[in-house]
């Protein structure tokens, strides 16, 4: 057990950093109040940087602490998590009792502990964020379980607080009663594992499946664990709830929820699929042509999750792109979007890691994953900054109103330089658009595919990101292109520069990390390795049991 | 350091004139793109024509984890491509002068970040770097139709957008397949296949898009496969030509655009195209082009004919012109089918001359925009009564777009069809098909000398005779257009002020400052085309000589790969395993 928390170090910085953001958000000094987002960023600069320098080395991991199937990835998920928890953390500045302070600044009211969200949205805010680090760790079924439910709970209730209006309140109901079935989802499948091996750690389970094959109940427990979690990942058929939800809760927490429960739902598909399918490589065989083969099996997956990941990822693509190009409103369409990205990440599950042959970052399908989640965090939370940096001017009601249509965005370029080609830049990146960084994120992706012998899926993907420029083009040359309604009433910064400042990072990032990308794609490159041959499963039944998956 | 330059120059103008003064925006472009031209002019100097291979070759590291490196380097193809591309930079801003009033910072730093993106695309020796350039230039043409088009601009523009977005996102899953192919060799298969290849293959499993190494590998691939391959990069890059079905941007965009748009579309942007063919599809799936050169043809010689019947009926100038370059192109592809040198040859020399010859008719018509606003033949007639020297240069370069001997027009379009007479098997007497015996004489170098019926190859004289058709329509509709626009009663737009001694439109008074027939500037920028024009059409020679090394070198690899047809390359990998 000790040797367990030398991997949980940043877990537990952000752990002691909620708690003191809990009890600081509730002082009655305004200024001490004030310091809580600061705390936050402390603490999570502080996890960043000590999973990035401290992480233990992965090549010394053993089964019993840590996690085995992805071993390299420990790190490099936690550093992402970090640095996008950082930008988002930006834009979460003054998203609750912002009237509440104001009153109290303008003397009409004291503090009173039970009308402040301060504490609560901040201290949900970074659980949400450990969660998903200990999604990375997960070696059992139920911590994964555990982990994956302390990311999304905290999400319900930070979409119900995020805005006054009462369509928050809505989301998060909703959102709720979506999330649940989703868990019950991947709970039954993952109690069907645990009927079929007799096991909950997810070591053992595939060091069962490898040696006596992949029985029907496991199966059926595997596929319904990837149905339930793919509504972390807001793939077709889980979708449902997206654009509802995303535009009920205000921008930034919109931005929050296209990251995070992403990222969990990514982090446990690649988990699962590792168990099922990746670990199964036979380990050190040399990498002749025959070895790795190019056809379906290639992809080392058994054929029912190779299919179901294959429809889900060409259905996800094609029915984000399509109804995205139907909507007006940013959140929403960027909401659809975020469907669709999640549809092109899954083109990398199905591709997998390859054999001996493939460890470079271009054959990878896993690196391409785990890089294309920081190219989406990171262009995502710029056009998402972007909304959530600008507002109009009180209503009757007295709330700020937020802006939302594609017609809001329309001169910002000329009103709001830095906002508007934040807009361009970072919309000109999520469609894919040379020489900017989601074009490098795509590529992996159609490298790894037709490594693989998915050609038809990079096919797909292709197509699809044209069906996407339609819509990103709308976005991306709105603030650029045409000129605001006289008529419309004119919409301001809002006071919380530090949003500013996150739409303005991402777009640099999204600029500079294209440019400077290759140390980055050599991190994602080991922490796409997949363990392969599970080490202490020895014997030569091993090679049976590999025939078998195939 | 010379191409980078080159694309540096222009892409530092761009920022130059972003962050400048408005009013001095024009002058600091003009300033970049002269500085590009004499850079060019100077690599043109330097570059040794006689030489066959690339030249001025550099490559620095960039995303070495995906292979990817920025390596530049040209032949005489791309060389020849890219001085045409510094030709037209500054003639663009020049007539964009008087065109252009509004927003110009935008206009000018966007037309010179164009122009790094094009020359970036004819410099390229990375597969990817030749992708992101190809891209980018998306952006930029489709900024200057969207905010200074005429009235249809938005719709044209995203149109353009598509149609090419969506072709090279699935050329670019070919160039990924090309790449993948290339990364399961090692350099025991490849020498096994082909002996004559000495390239260094990098490690198995290793990806690389560096054009050389994929070039040799690509050809190992079975038949079928370079099928697949090839349809995927026609389908970006046909859009682009544009070849007959996916041609319904075309004319859309360029009646849209702005003058100076048209120009760079016509003149550059679809060449982006049918060089992208030349050096891509050719190289990469030869015995693939070779068996669907027929096909690929017949779509041609459909767009030839189809084009120039809409150029018949057609009452808008710009929008003929337009349909023109779809017949046009039709005849560079169908050169660039016949897979001899002599269509090749006429093939590279079509596309520089369709780009001075078009894009100059593109800024008469726009000069007359200017001063007509309108550019429908039933508002114009009998200009030439008005507007002599215009008159004079419209005939001049309507005539050099015909195809009349003496002018750059007649020499690629003969030659293109001369290729496709001449590849025929059916000829019987293949004695000069490999390109290293054919005799050097000629006015015209060796190009133009083959001896008749003497290149393998699957087109014939149905093909040349029926495409031959196509020149006659194209007269037909030219000077169909000439005599009723420049000869005839004079017709001025209704409610043009036919007295006054400005040239202006009735209300605007902003375009008052144009005098009735062309200003020393509009000479200026029309006559280093109309001399080049001239050059190009009574001497050749010095353009297909130094064009005959690279093209020479590309049908040996057609002609090679297609006889070894016969024995499937992917057997011999089979055997290396």
């Amino acid at each position: 057990m000790i040797d367990r928390l030398q991997f949980l170090w940043p877990e537990i910085i952000l752990f002691i950093t909620t708690c003191v953001v809990m009890v600081i958000g509730l002082s009655k000094t305004y200024l001490r109040r004030k310091a809580t987002a600061l705390i936050a960023g402390a603490g999570i600069a502080l996890a960043t940087v000590w999973a990035a320098t401290r992480s233990p080395d992965a090549e010394s991991v053993t089964a019993a602490a840590g996690q085995l199937l992805l071993p390299h990835m420990v790190a490099y998920a936690k550093t992402l998590i970090g640095i996008v928890g950082l930008m988002l953390l930006l834009l979460m500045a003054g998203t609750v009792d912002r009237e509440e302070e104001a009153q109290i600044a303008a003397g009409r009211r004291s503090f009173d502990p039970l009308r402040s969200n301060r504490a609560e949205f901040y201290a949900f805010y970074l659980f949400s964020l450990t969660g998903l680090m200990l999604c990375a760790d997960a070696d059992d079924l139920i911590w994964l379980f555990l982990a994956l439910e302390l990311t999304s709970l905290p999400t319900y209730i930070m979409v119900a607080i995020s805005t006054a209006q009462t369509r928050g309140r809505e989301a998060g109901v909703k959102y709720f009663f979506l999330g649940a079935l989703g868990a019950a989802t991947f709970l039954y499948g993952f109690a069907l594992i645990y009927g079929a091996t007799g096991s909950t750690n997810l070591n053992t389970i595939a060091s069962h499946f490898r040696t006596d094959g992949i029985s029907p109940l496991a199966m059926a427990g595997l596929l319904l664990s990837l149905l339930g979690v793919s509504f972390k990942i807001a793939a077709v058929p889980m979708h449902f709830y997206t654009p509802d939800v995303y535009e009920g809760a205000a921008p930034q927490v919109s931005a929050f929820l296209a990251f995070v429960p992403k990222t969990a739902g990514f982090i446990s598909i690649l988990l699962l699929c590792a168990v099922a399918g990746w670990a199964y490589l036979p380990a050190g065989q040399a990498g002749s042509l025959t070895t790795v083969k190019a056809a379906p099996g290639g992809t080392q997956l058994p054929e029912l999750m190779r299919l179901m990941l294959w429809v889900m990822a060409a259905l996800t693509m094609t029915v984000g792109n399509v109804l995205a190009v139907l909507q007006t409103s940013v959140k929403r369409l960027l909401a659809y979007s975020s469907v669709a990205h999640s549809g092109y990440m899954l083109v990398g599950v199905v591709a997998g890691p390859g054999g001996p042959a493939d460890q470079g970052f271009t054959s990878n399908g896993v690196s391409a994953v785990l890089f294309y989640l920081l190219c989406y965090g990171v262009m995502n939370v710029g056009c998402f900054a972007v909304l959530a940096a600008l507002e109009r001017s009180p209503g009757r009601d007295g709330n700020f109103r937020e802006t939302e249509t594609l017609a809001d965005l329309r001169g910002l370029c000329t009103t709001h330089p830095a906002l508007g080609w934040s807009m361009v830049i970072c919309s000109l990146s999520l469609l894919g658009m040379p020489p900017l960084l989601g074009f490098f994120g795509k590529l992996p992706l159609f490298t790894a595919g037709i490594r693989a012998g998915e050609l038809p899926l990079v096919v797909i993907l292709g197509l699809n990101s044209a069906i996407a420029a339609y819509y990103y083009l709308r976005m991306a040359f709105a603030p650029f292109l045409e000129t605001p309604d006289a008529s419309a009433e004119p919409v301001i910064a809002s006071p919380f520069r530090v949003r500013q400042l996150a739409a303005v990072v991402s777009a640099g990032g999204v600029v500079l990390l294209a440019i400077l990308g290759n140390s980055l794609m050599e991190e994602c490159r080991k922490a796409g390795e997949v363990r392969a041959g599970i080490p202490f499963v020895t014997g030569g039944k091993a090679e049976h049991a590999s025939a078998a998956a195939d | 350091m010379m191409l980078f330059s080159l694309i540096l120059a222009p892409l530092a103008s761009a920022f130059l004139v972003a962050l400048g003064p408005a009013a001095m925006a024009r002058r600091t472009a003009l300033a970049g793109t002269a500085v590009t031209f004499f850079a060019a002019c100077a690599a043109l100097y330097l570059f040794n024509w006689s030489a066959p291979g690339y030249q001025f070759e550099q490559s620095l590291p960039w995303l070495q984890q995906v292979g990817i490196n920025l390596s530049v380097g040209v032949d005489s193809v791309a060389m020849m491509l890219i001085a045409l591309t510094a030709l037209l930079g500054p003639i663009c801003v020049q007539s964009s002068k008087t065109a252009i009033t509004d927003r110009v910072k935008t206009y000018y730093s966007w037309l010179l970040v164009l122009q790094a993106a094009m020359t970036g695309v004819f410099a390229s020796r990375d597969l990817i770097l030749f992708y992101i350039c190809f891209e980018f230039t998306l952006a930029p043409m489709f900024v200057l139709i969207s905010l200074y088009g005429s009235t249809n601009r938005r719709k044209a523009a995203i149109k353009f957008f598509l149609y090419t977005f969506t072709g090279s996102v699935i050329a670019l899953a070919g160039f990924v397949y090309v790449a993948w192919f290339s990364s399961r060799l090692t350099p025991g298969i490849v020498n096994a296949a082909d002996p004559s290849l000495l390239h260094e293959f990098p490690q198995l499993g290793k990806w690389t898009f560096d054009l050389a190494t994929l070039e040799q590998a690509a050809r190992l691939m079975s038949p079928a496969k370079q099928g697949w391959v090839l349809l995927a990069l026609l389908a970006g890059f046909a859009v682009k030509v544009p070849l007959f079905p996916v041609h319904t941007w075309l004319p859309l965009a360029h009646t849209e655009a702005p003058t100076a748009g048209s120009v760079i579309l016509a003149g550059v942007l679809l060449k982006l195209g049918t060089y992208a063919i030349y050096r891509f599809a050719l190289p990469f799936c030869p015995v693939a082009i070779y068996e669907h050169a027929p096909l690929i043809s017949v779509l041609c010689i459909v767009g030839i004919l189809y084009g120039g019947l809409i150029c018949w009926v057609q009452t808008d100038v710009k929008k003929l012109v337009a349909y023109s370059s779809v017949a046009h192109l039709g005849f560079c592809i169908l050169g660039m089918m016949a897979l001899n040198n002599t269509g090749i040859s006429g093939s590279i020399l079509y596309m520089i001359n369709h780009g001075l010859s078009t894009g100059a008719l593109f800024l008469l018509i726009g000069m007359i925009y200017e001063r007509y606003h309108t550019r429908s033949m039933k508002e114009l007639g009998g200009i030439a009564a008005k507007m002599p020297i215009w008159a004079t240069f419209m005939v001049f370069f309507t005539m050099a777009s015909v195809g009349l001997p003496g002018l750059n027009g007649f020499v690629s379009e003969f030659l293109c069809i001369l290729g496709a007479f001449q590849a025929s098997s059916a000829w019987g007497s293949p004695t000069a098909t490999l390109p290293n015996g054919l005799p050097n004489a000629g006015l015209w170098g060796s190009a133009g000398a083959a001896h008749p019926g003497s290149t393998l190859g699957s087109l014939g004289p149905w093909f040349a005779a029926v495409a031959g058709i196509g020149m006659i329509v194209a007269a037909i509709y030219l000077l169909y257009m000439v005599g009723k626009v420049v000869w005839g009663p004079l017709v001025e737009p209704h409610g043009h002020d036919s007295h006054g001694g400005h040239g202006g439109h009735g209300e605007s008074e902003s375009h008052s400052v144009l005098p009735t027939d062309l200003c020393a500037r509009e000479i200026g920028v029309l006559v280093p085309l109309a001399v080049l024009c001239v050059a190009l059409g009574v001497y050749p020679k010095p353009a297909l000589d130094a064009l005959s090394g690279p093209v020479s070198d590309t049908v040996r690899v057609v002609q090679t790969a297609r006889s070894n047809a016969t024995i499937p390359a992917d057997s011999v990998k089979e055997a290396a395993r």
